[in-house]
């Protein structure tokens, strides 16, 4: 479990996040979602580590991260998987040479396991064969699926997705998210995703909280989220005709 | 300008941080060896020759004298190519062949998140990426040197025999005559100096980079500007103190 207590965070004189608080439960599907600026890529790269809070606390299964040096976080991110927005692959390797890249640093498997490791991890996500490509000879759904398959390979107890959807068609919008969801009961993680895709929110969304503004203005599940009478929240996920017409249908 | 080197420094000190596992470093150190000498040895190649071969041709003509020995064109050639011609100007030449590589390369994975992936994982950054770029740079850069003596001293005798200013054979009296050896440890010290100024300065730009192309482009060119900049500077200190 993850909990984000009192979360603050100021660039400058601008302040992203304003007192967020939350927990996030292992083999639940969390969304943070919100407008674009709400804070919701903050508030994650806070939780992870990548941004320092101006003040309040993460706690990884009871154990301060924030109060943590570089070298004491390491057996925790040993234990996060992350896919971020545009899947941060590494060029210069191949797509079996990204999946065994923390398996070649933080364990000692032989490289027959290894590749074993990276070739289950590619099934997984339906890209079995394609090990020998480079980054640059995927597609964007092809890319968001091998770094799922690297954020997997050293079987994550903590999954973070930053913006799986985006720059994707429907279809393999909707395979991400079942991934997504797959992964999360198959190996109990605790999984953050970030998002303003509807169709994520409404379909995996276990545990919701959504940012105005840098605060948490309301949180629930996805089956709550349609009948809430929260005004922001209404105006950002009924944004559209066809979703106001979608409710009143409920 | 203090931020800077302040931030330069600290850069430094976790680039050099114990490695996760040794033997991926070292691959990684290869790897670089591989692109940062082999790489780079055409353009040296080429280079060397033809300053070799112009700084013998502009002896040869500054010393048309009767009373100097022809030879002395072949010494003056020796010292200045092993003193400065080839650790300077291959320096030179090296940072913007590997010094934009290197910030572009690193600049490009600060922005599209490959760095911060790697921190993700728990990966030392700076020290899976710059420290191999580094020990590279120690080896490769006077190496390189090495290879530039060499080829711009057969440089000048092929401009003696395409020019006949001067017979090769007084240029290779010359070569030998009055051999200082001070000069190679001269040229040793500086080739590490720039080998260390390109990478690491190269890297610092590349790893500071923030925003998307356009900044990772200027990255590059503040990374072989300044590291020209300190190439010369280090170039007049070590002259200054070791000559």
């Amino acid at each position: 479990m993850i909990e984000v207590k009192d979360i603050h965070k100021k660039f400058g004189d601008n302040a992203v996040l304003r007192g967020i608080n939350s927990q996030f439960k292992a083999g639940k599907k969390n969304l943070i979602i919100g407008g674009s600026g709400s804070g919701k890529t903050t508030l994650l790269k806070c939780i992870v580590g990548l941004h320092e809070p101006t003040s309040g606390e993460v706690f990884y299964n009871g154990e301060n991260f924030t109060e943590m040096h570089f070298h004491e976080r390491v057996p925790i991110r040993k234990e996060i998987g992350m896919l971020f927005q545009n899947s941060a692959l590494f060029d210069s390797m191949s797509v079996e040479q990204n999946i065994t890249f923390p398996l070649n640093l933080f364990t000692d498997m032989s490289k027959s396991e290894k590749l074993d490791r990276a070739n289950f991890c590619l099934e997984r996500v339906n890209l079995k064969g394609k090990g020998k490509l480079f980054p640059s000879e995927l597609s964007g759904g092809m890319k968001k699926r091998v770094g799922i398959a690297r954020a997997i390979s050293m079987q994550p107890k903590y999954l973070f997705v930053d913006e799986p959807n985006s720059g994707l068609d429907p279809l393999t919008s909707i395979l991400i998210d079942e991934l997504i969801s797959e992964l999360t009961e198959e190996y109990n993680t605790t999984t953050v995703v970030v998002t303003h895709d509807m169709n994520s929110v409404m379909g995996i969304g276990d545990h919701i909280i959504f940012l105005f503004s840098g605060e948490k203005w309301w949180e629930g599940t996805n089956k709550e989220i349609a009948h809430t009478n929260n005004k922001e929240l209404n105006n950002f996920v009924f944004a559209s005709p066809f979703m106001k017409a979608a409710r009143e249908k409920l | 300008m203090f931020h800077s080197l302040g931030r330069y420094l600290l850069l430094l000190r976790l680039s050099f941080k114990k490695p996760e596992k040794f033997s991926v470093y070292w691959s990684e150190v290869m790897r670089e060896m591989v692109s940062q000498g082999v790489g780079s040895l055409g353009i040296i190649g080429i280079i060397s020759v033809f300053i070799g071969a112009v700084a013998t041709v502009q002896v040869a003509f500054q010393l048309s004298s009767p009373l100097v020995p022809q030879s002395i064109a072949g010494s003056i050639s020796r010292d200045s190519t092993i003193l400065e011609f080839s650790p300077t100007i291959s320096a030179l030449v090296l940072a913007g062949r590997i010094g934009s590589s290197i910030a572009s390369q690193i600049g490009t994975m600060r922005v599209t998140e490959q760095i911060d992936a790697l921190e993700i994982m728990g990966v030392n950054a700076p020290g899976f990426l710059i420290s191999p770029k580094i020990l590279s740079g120690l080896s490769m850069v006077p190496l390189l040197t090495v290879v530039s003596v060499a080829l711009g001293l057969s440089g000048g005798y092929l401009a003696c025999i395409v020019s006949r200013d001067i017979a090769p054979t007084d240029y290779v009296v010359g070569l030998r005559d009055s051999f200082n050896p001070i000069i190679v440890g001269v040229c040793a010290v500086k080739s590490i100096s720039f080998g260390f100024i390109i990478t690491s300065v190269c890297s610092y730009f590349g790893f500071y980079t923030s925003g998307g192309a356009l900044e990772v482009g200027q990255s590059a060119t503040k990374g072989v500007v300044f590291s020209c900049i300190w190439i010369l500077f280090a170039d007049l200190l070590i002259t200054s103190v070791m000559l």
